[in-house]
Order: C-alpha cells, then sequence, then structure tokens
C-alpha cells in the first residue's frame, strides 16, 4: 500500500472511532452535568471544600470562584516549581527561573502548555505530577464547565443562575476525566510509554560509550495531556519521544485522546438544549473545517514544495520514521485544531504551507473541534455571530435556539472574537519592533516572522505548540506570552459567562416565519462561510508575510 | 465561615479546592498508575531495557566511535539534534525551515553555521561514500554543500562554497558566478537554488534528515537495505543472513495502514552480534 493510501485509512479509521464515541460520550457528559444527584465521593470532597453543592450560582458567582480557583492554582504551580529542589522526588532538578516559572504555572493553568522550558532538564518528578499533571486535569474541567454554562444558558429561561463552578469543575474531574485518564495510562504503559519514579539511568551502549535513559511518571501525565488537549510534554520532544509516544497505533490512541471529548460535546448540548439535531448542526460544522484541514496539511506535508524537502525527497525533516510524514501531518493538524498542542514531529520545518495550516488551525479560534469545552463555546460563539450576520441579510431581529441576540449579546460575541486576534497581532508587531527580540528568531526571512507569530498565536489561543526554532526563555517572551494567555483565556471565558447569564435571563421568542433553521445544511454552511471569512480577513496580511511569502518565493 | 467577607469566601474553597485536587490527581493518581504499571507491565514501565543493559529498545543510539566515526559492522541510525546526537537529557528537533538554505561560512571569529540544505547534502555524501554509492542530490553540489546562488544585479555568489572552493556551476544567466566569501552579507541578493541534474538520490530521506525527538530508534526499510552490504562485509558473514536479520526486526504497519515500515536499529545490531 502507498503511503499517501496508508495515511487516508489512518484518517478514515479515526473519523470513524470518533464518530462511534461521540455519541455514548455525549450522552455520558449529559448525564453527568445534569444529574441532580451528588455520589459518596463527591459528597466527601465537596466536604472537604466546604461548598453548598445544592446552590446554584449568577454568572459572576460562578465567574468569581473560577478566577480564584485559578489564581489559586497559578501560585500553587509557581511555588512548587520554585522549591522543588526542598522537596521530594526532585530528581536532582534546581529551582526554576522565576520567569519561566511564572510562564510555565500560567501556561498550565490556561489550558495553553506552552514550555518555555525543556522538560527532562528542568522538572522534577513531583513539579511533574503534583503542578502541572494536576493542571492537565483540572484546565481541562474548567473549559468543559465554562462551555455547559454557556449551553445552560442557552436552555434555561427566566433563571439568574448558570449552574454551580464547584459541582461542575469536580464533576468534569472525577466522572469523566479521572477515569479515562486512569485507563488510558494503563494502555499507553502497555504500549512502551514508561511509568516510574527513578532518575536516569546509565546504559553501556554496543560502541562502548553510555547513554542515559531517563526515568519518570510519563503515561499517568501522558494521557491526560492529550484527554485534557493540554499538550505540555513530559519531555521536550513531547510525542515525538520513543517514551512518550512509542508505536504507531500509540500515536492512533493519542489522537482519538485528543478528539474524544471535543467532539462528543456538541451531542451534550444538543441534549441539553433538547434538540439534538442542533447538537448534529455544531459537529458538522466543526466535522467539516477538520477534514478539510487534515487532508490539506496531508496534501502539501506529502507534496513537499520547498527547496530543503525536494533535495531530500520527503518532508522527512523534525519527523519520526515509524509516523512517516503523513500520520504526523496527520497529528500536527488535530493537535491545532484542538487546543492541544503536543506535537509527534517538529512545525518549524513543514513545507511552508503545510506549517501555515497549522498556524491557520489556531486562528480559526480553535473551533473544529477546539479544546475540550473551549471548542464548543468557541464555536457557539461564532453560531450566535452567524444568526446575526444572517440577519442583517434579511433584516430580522436574530434568534438563536429561542433567544433573542440583541445589542448585548452581540457585543459580548464581537467582543469575544476581537481578543484573541488583537492579542495576536499586537504581541507579534511588539515582538518584531526591537531587533534584540527579533534576534530569538532562529530562521531568517520570512520564516523568522513565522516563528514569532506562531508563538503569539499559540499563546493568545492556548495551544501551546510552537515553532520551536523561536528562543523564548527570556524574560521578555516568557512575560508577554504569559500575559496573551492569561488574557486570551480568561477575557473570554468572563464573556461567555456574561452571555451564559444574558441568556438564562431571557424567555423563550417563539418561532416564527422569519426564524433561521438552525440544524439544517444552509446553517452549517453559514457557519463555515462565516469563520472563514472572518479568520481570513483578521489574518491574511499577516500570513501572507510570513508563510505565504516563503511559499511562493 | 458565615462571618467572613463575601469576597473573600470563594478565595478560601479555592485554597481547598487547589490542595484537595492535588493530593487526589497529583499524588494519588500517578502514585496508583505507577504501582499497576510496575506489576503489569514490568518491562515497559521501566523503559523496555534490552541486551543486559545495553540501552532501550525504544531509544535510538549512536553507533560510532568516539571521534564520531560510523563503526562499519553496525547499521547507522538517523542524523540526530539531541544533544551531541541521540541525547536522551537534551531530546529536540533542528527547528530548521524547509527554506534554511544558505550558510553562515566560517571565518575569523565567525563559527559559521549550515544551513538545514548544506547538513542534508554533506550527510547525503557522506552516506554514499561510507556505503559504496552515490551521495548526489538535487539542490547538492557535488562537495555536498546547497547548491545556492545569490544573484546580484552584476554577478552571481555561490554562497554555500567558501573560496577557494571552484563554484558548482561557472556562469548562471549569463552572470559570472564566484566563491561565498567569509564576512560578507549577502543578504541583498536574490537566492536561488539550483536544481542540477541530480536523478532519484540512492541515499534515503531518512538518512539526511534529523528527527523531531532525535531519539528515532528507527530507520527506513531501504535505509537498512542499503547499509546491509556494508555490514556484511565488515562482519564477513552472508548478506543473506544480514538481510533476514533485517527482516526479522522490520515492524510493518499496524493492521496494515498505520504507521510506515520501520527496522529497530539497536535490537538489529544486538541481533548481529549474538549470531
Amino acid at each position: 500500500m502507498s503511503a499517501t493510501a496508508a495515511g487516508a485509512l489512518f484518517v478514515a479509521s479515526l473519523v470513524i472511532a470518533v464518530a462511534l464515541l461521540h455519541r455514548p460520550l455525549g450522552d455520558h457528559l449529559y448525564r453527568v452535568y445534569t444529574s441532580a444527584r451528588h455520589n459518596a465521593a463527591e459528597r466527601g470532597l465537596y466536604r472537604l471544600l466546604a461548598v453548598r453543592a445544592d446552590t446554584e450560582q449568577s454568572w459572576p458567582v460562578y465567574a468569581r470562584g473560577l478566577l480564584a480557583f485559578s489564581v489559586i492554582s497559578v501560585l500553587a504551580v509557581y511555588g512548587l516549581q520554585r522549591l522543588q529542589d526542598r522537596l521530594p522526588l526532585s530528581a536532582g532538578m534546581p529551582p526554576v527561573t522565576g520567569h519561566i516559572a511564572w510562564n510555565t504555572a500560567v501556561s498550565f493553568v490556561t489550558n495553553t502548555n506552552w514550555q518555555s522550558y525543556s522538560g527532562e532538564s528542568t522538572m522534577g518528578h513531583l513539579t511533574q505530577m503534583a503542578a502541572l499533571a494536576v493542571q492537565n486535569f483540572v484546565s481541562a474541567a474548567v473549559g468543559m464547565a465554562v462551555a455547559i454554562a454557556l449551553v445552560r444558558g442557552f436552555a434555561r429561561s427566566r433563571s439568574g443562575a448558570i449552574g454551580n463552578f464547584w459541582v461542575d469543575l469536580v464533576r468534569g474531574t472525577v466522572r469523566v476525566l479521572l477515569p479515562m485518564a486512569f485507563i488510558g495510562a494503563l494502555v499507553l504503559v502497555a504500549g512502551g510509554v514508561i511509568q516510574n519514579l527513578s532518575g536516569t539511568h546509565e546504559v553501556g551502549t554496543l560502541t562502548g560509550g553510555t547513554q542515559a535513559i531517563t526515568g519518570g511518571p510519563v503515561a499517568s501525565q501522558e494521557v491526560i495531556k492529550l484527554l485534557g488537549t493540554n499538550g505540555g510534554g513530559f519531555y521536550n520532544a513531547n510525542s515525538a519521544h520513543p517514551f512518550e509516544n512509542p508505536a504507531t497505533w500509540t500515536n492512533w490512541f493519542e489522537l482519538l485522546l485528543i478528539l474524544a471529548i471535543p467532539f462528543a460535546l456538541p451531542r451534550t448540548f444538543g441534549r441539553m438544549v433538547g434538540q439534538v439535531r442542533q447538537g448534529h448542526a455544531i459537529l458538522a460544522v466543526m466535522g467539516v473545517l477538520a477534514l478539510a484541514s487534515v487532508l490539506l496539511t496531508n496534501a502539501f506535508e506529502l507534496g513537499g514544495h520547498a527547496t530543503v524537502p525536494r533535495a531530500v525527497g520527503a518532508a522527512m525533516e523534525g519527523k519520526e520514521v515509524r509516523f512517516g510524514v503523513s500520520d504526523s501531518a496527520t497529528f500536527g493538524a488535530v493537535t491545532t485544531l484542538t487546543s492541544t498542542g503536543a506535537v509527534n514531529s517538529f512545525h518549524d520545518s513543514y513545507t511552508p504551507f503545510g506549517g501555515m495550516m497549522t498556524m491557520a488551525n489556531m486562528m480559526l479560534g480553535e473551533i473544529a473541534p477546539g479544546g475540550v469545552g473551549a471548542g464548543l463555546y468557541g464555536m457557539l460563539v461564532l453560531a450566535v455571530i452567524t444568526v446575526f450576520v444572517a440577519g442583517l441579510m434579511v433584516g430580522r431581529t436574530p434568534e438563536y435556539l429561542g433567544k433573542k441576540i440583541g445589542p448585548r449579546q452581540i457585543k459580548l460575541a464581537s467582543l469575544y472574537f476581537l481578543t484573541t486576534p488583537a492579542l495576536v497581532l499586537i504581541g507579534t508587531a511588539f515582538a518584531m519592533g526591537s531587533p534584540e527580540r527579533r534576534a530569538s528568531m532562529l530562521n531568517s526571512g520570512p520564516h523568522g516572522l513565522s516563528e514569532i507569530l506562531y508563538a503569539f498565536t499559540s499563546a493568545a489561543n492556548n495551544n501551546g505548540s510552537a515553532f520551536a526554532g523561536l528562543t523564548v526563555n527570556t524574560p521578555w517572551y516568557d512575560v508577554a506570552l504569559g500575559l496573551c494567555m492569561v488574557f486570551g483565556r480568561f477575557l473570554p471565558i468572563i464573556l461567555v459567562l456574561a452571555l451564559a447569564g444574558s441568556l438564562a435571563r431571557q424567555s423563550p421568542v417563539p418561532e416564527g416565519a422569519g426564524t433561521l433553521p438552525t440544524h439544517r445544511p444552509q446553517f452549517v454552511g453559514l457557519v463555515v462561510g462565516v469563520t472563514v471569512v472572518l479568520v481570513a480577513l483578521t489574518f491574511l496580511p499577516a500570513l501572507a508575510l510570513g508563510p505565504i511569502a516563503e511559499g511562493l518565493s | 465561615m458565615q462571618r467572613l467577607p463575601a469576597w473573600l469566601r470563594p478565595h478560601l474553597a479555592a485554597i481547598r479546592a487547589v490542595a484537595v485536587l492535588t493530593v487526589l490527581l497529583g499524588l494519588i493518581y500517578p502514585l496508583t498508575v505507577t504501582g499497576l504499571a510496575q506489576v503489569l507491565f514490568h518491562g515497559s514501565a521501566n523503559g523496555s531495557l534490552v541486551g543486559g543493559d545495553a540501552g532501550s529498545a525504544l531509544i535510538g543510539q549512536s553507533f560510532t566511535d568516539a571521534r564520531g566515526v560510523p563503526v562499519g559492522k553496525y547499521f547507522q541510525s538517523r542524523p540526530s539534534a539531541a544533544g551531541d546526537g541521540y541525547d536522551p537529557t537534551a531530546t529536540g528537533a533542528s527547528n530548521l525551515g524547509p527554506e534554511d538554505v544558505v550558510d553562515i561560512l566560517p571565518g575569523p571569529g565567525e563559527p559559521g553555521r549550515q544551513s538545514l540544505l548544506t547538513r542534508v547534502c554533506a550527510r547525503s555524501k557522506a552516506a554514499g561514500e561510507l556505503e559504496g554509492v552515490s551521495g548526489a542530490r538535487p539542490y547538492c553540489t557535488p562537495g555536498g554543500a546547497g547548491a545556492v546562488l545569490k544573484v546580484f544585479p552584476g554577478h552571481a555568489v555561490s554562497v554555500n562554497q567558501p573560496c577557494p572552493t571552484v563554484p558548482f556551476v561557472a556562469t548562471y544567466q549569463g552572470l559570472r558566478v564566484e566563491c561565498g566569501r567569509p564576512g560578507v552579507d549577502y543578504a541583498a541578493g536574490r537566492t536561488v537554488p539550483v536544481r542540477g541534474d541530480a536523478g532519484a538520490p540512492a541515499v534515503p530521506a531518512d538518512a539526511v534528515t534529523a528527527s523531531g525527538s532525535g531519539l528515532d530508534p528507527h530507520i527506513s526499510v531501504a535505509y537498512a537495505d542499503l547499509q546491509a552490504p556494508r555490514v556484511a562485509r565488515e562482519r564477513g558473514i552472508a548478506l543473506e543472513r544480514v538481510r533476514t536479520l533485517v527482516a526479522e526486526h522490520t515492524a510493518g504497519r499496524v493492521l496494515g495502514f498505520i504507521g510506515e515500515p520501520a527496522v529497530n536499529v539497536l535490537e538489529l545490531n544486538l541481533a548481529l552480534d549474538r549470531s
């Protein structure tokens, strides 16, 4: 079988697996977030947290809880890094430098998992387990909580409440992420991912040298890194490292872990608003965009149109033999379509247009299917913008799922959409404005601009992958990218919760003859169109100077 | 709790939540997984060590001597960007871009830097010499550098060929081609990579590129086939025997379509030493 045909079957098999999984998992998520009963473990946790689990919260209270939890999380992750040498299981690592520790703390709390450090030479085992992996769980649970709160806004009427943050956080963690991670971790160990608490182990190589084989609790962190669309690798080489992604089939399994929850949430959404077909429409938008992107990325990488890939005969620089070009390109597309940012091949060495696809995927706002939770709420905001645009065309007050999209709703949705592009473009401009910051580029010419544009796109969209040639462990980049991550995560979350609150208060509008049906292919096409046009208008000038200039030269 | 100001309450809950979830997700969960993994999958949980502590089946090694020269009786791994090569404490890729084609030539006070294209060309030439085949590739000079011109109005410069090297072409579109002088800034010229007339390269793609991890334990079947005659000669054993061992250590695509066929170099070399 040719490599292209095998790559196509690889993609097809993932599509089938996701299609089979989305319904049971989406239904499970529906039960988790709508059930009135707390199980015994959860009741115990609520007692330890001293929260009233049966009280519902208004959106400002919900947001305050979420922000407080995130602030304390940043402090905890920062503290554990700074004190790691005095704690057990440090594996001999010194304390993490201040600016790197800040960047990493923010990075993991915001579900970005941008890494300005190299895992194997910076983080002790305890920091990996108790600081970084914990945030892999809870930042994902926070993302799901926000998405569910927005869906409740659509589903409820004349209600002041959008749920209870602590209940959503705990349920998402203990009923969804923890059991799936536990099983997934053991599957990965069976495939060769390591799981121990040892330090490095010296072996004597065949030619008389030595090699330091690293140890660590990798599998338990690897699984949630993917399932929670986090992406922060235990090692610098991330999912290209044989101890993180040892086999061709673990590569397939890791992709399924990434896609499972983001593609299941539209089903949950449909169930919660009482119209499963509305979930299908959202799923269709995500699916169309995702498939188009995966196929384009594959086409560009397999085509190998650039000087070095032509000299080599294939775009193999930065890629592993066991994955080959196609399965690497698929991983590159999926990791940027979601907010994962894990890599099994290095995007900096992709062909110009293949590398552009990974950037464009993030610029879409990571909605196809996006991060756990973040993808759904981003997509619903775009659906709101779409009904507004459609309403303008026919001169009617737009409505979505029986809710009027009035001035307040469209202001919140527009601000949501504008936040990340503003961060990306302003951040890139600042970085390009000084020779000292430009000196961080590894590559020159348009590719150097791409490295910086990629960094700010990745940070502001909470992705975490990189054109890794850029030297980012400098105080300026650590602080600037850290601020992009904070604003790129929490401003949209506050706007979404405010939107949820304003929708929950409304009474439903009855469907009329002029109501735009939002479950038909026409609407799917509209959302896809609006998304692509908005993103293209925003980012084409920047892309033209980076990857497009490089690809056409 | 009731006497606390309202704004403080979520923070107290947050502190408790972070503490409790850290114990559950940061200690109980990973330690339970570690315990189970150690019992159920002892070998793989500890790094799949092979050959009586000669390395890990999953982590690639360099099969070169102390001076970095390939040891002839061993199959060679791919180029690596991890530290000095296959260093698990410094994993990673070269991160050089697909149009990184212009070298910085070494000169006084300037260590120089090879472009990705020149690295590819130099590796191809070296592998060709080691295996006794042509190392020629498109966009490469016969000397193993990137065949790249910087074109100016009155002349052109072969920027990756330091003087006094004779440029790979004498003229370009009527312009005289000069050799590259270290320290001269050619950035203003138009970059023109020259394909040349090399056919399909004898040295496969994975032999001239660094992997993403820098620890790639595999080579392609084509690269193993290329190396087999040299290994057989160096060891004085039949080529057929070597080919059989290569086949035994080749993993095909799982289910026929997942991944690419790959040869595990360390396990293959261990098997050769045993046979």
